[in-house]
């Protein structure tokens, strides 16, 4: 895979948690990679089927959606059902034949700034590994430059 | 309501798989409340074919409307400003739905996106459950309002049968024994001796035993 490939990886995060951690891992100058695109929610339990695919269609190579740890949620089950969703279209990407490995969920709390960076990486590492969407591949010939 | 459920997205797909352009139509009717081919799945269903098609280097072009009921002629002329150019229009909405488009645009390709499946309504949120076999007869005042033709197995007038064990019927552990149910029913209300009476055959005429049915109210009927 193309050493200089840079993924476009957007995260949902939920406002009580993740993005709040992810406030923290900034105010502890934690270093995170830059291919991370940040979408504040106000529970991740908005997260829709549509949004995801929509992402992928639009040229993310990555997706994740981050909640709250599970029994925390603000809105009570909104990250269980955040859960189940994502690994609902989980299930329908692989029907369609894209790796489903694209798309993850994370539990994690607002003082998780260190835990925030970590998956960043971790999701990075990953969809690096993977290379570009196949989505992307195909867009003007041109590898990993989505939309 | 109607329950009906997508087809696997791979059959979809090979119905469309020569088409360019496409139409998707749902239905805001009984098939959203089951959530199958409703605004939210035909978005869906549109996406996924789009991707699908795009990973196969053959992409999909999609237009997505959603009726306020397909099964009524006035909802679905909306969609005449949309077919002109699509290679075929894939309906989300049951079997009614489906037929009502494909006679409005009789050169059309239309496939049905849905398999339908039963009148019924939701156990709890995501769980349906059928409730009535539209026999056309109804004889729930029999039967404290527990439908035996279609929530007995046999469809069974004066039951239990033998295959009724602890409240269950013998075709699954899962299906409950009607006639259990209709017996419990009928002690709790205090009117068991209803079930003495011996039903005899039903007359089948008035279910789809006697050939496709249609219903008219005059009174109503315009022009």
């Amino acid at each position: 895979m193309a050493g200089d490939f840079e993924p476009k990886i957007v995260a949902f995060c939920c406002h009580y948690c993740a993005y709040s951690a992810a406030d923290l891992a900034g105010s502890m100058r934690l270093q995170y990679p830059t291919n991370i695109r940040i979408v504040e929610m106000t529970c991740s339990g908005n997260i829709d089927h549509r949004v995801i695919l929509n992402a992928f269609e639009e040229g993310a190579d990555g997706v994740y959606v981050a909640g709250c740890m599970e029994g925390d949620c603000h809105f009570l089950k909104g990250n269980y059902r955040a859960k189940k969703r994502v690994n609902h279209v989980k299930k329908l990407l692989e029907e369609i034949g894209f790796d489903s490995r694209r798309l993850e969920f994370y539990n994690l709390s607002a003082a998780m700034g260190p835990r925030f960076a970590e998956i960043a990486n971790e999701m990075t590492q990953r969809i690096k590994e993977l290379g570009p969407s196949p989505l992307n591949k195909k867009e003007n010939g041109k590898e990993g430059d989505g939309k | 309501m109607i329950i009906a459920q997508q087809k696997p997205i791979q059959e979809i797909a090979e119905m469309i798989k020569d088409c360019r352009k496409v139409l998707l139509v749902g239905c805001a009717g009984c098939v959203t409340v089951c959530l199958s081919g409703g605004e939210k799945e035909t978005e869906i269903l549109a996406s996924e074919l789009r991707i699908m098609r795009k990973l196969q280097d053959n992409p999909l072009e999609t237009v997505t409307f959603v009726c306020t009921r397909q099964c009524d002629p006035e909802y679905i002329t909306p969609l005449d400003n949309l077919v002109e150019d699509v290679d075929a229009i894939v309906s989300l909405a049951c079997g009614v739905g489906v037929q009502y488009v494909a006679e409005r645009f009789p050169t059309k390709w239309v496939l049905p996106a849905q398999n339908t499946n039963f009148i019924g309504g939701s156990i709890e949120h995501g769980i349906w459950e059928e409730r009535c076999g539209l026999c056309g007869n109804c004889i729930l005042h029999l039967t404290g309002g527990i439908c035996p033709i279609i929530r007995c197995s046999k469809s069974i007038l004066n039951g239990p049968c033998g295959g009724s064990q602890y409240g269950k019927c013998e075709v699954s552990k899962d299906t409950p024994c009607a006639w259990q149910l209709i017996y419990d029913r009928m002690q709790s209300l205090g009117k068991l001796d209803k079930l003495l009476e011996i039903q005899p055959p039903k007359d089948w005429s008035t279910a789809r035993h006697g050939g496709p049915r249609r219903a008219v109210r005059e009174d109503v009927i315009i022009g």
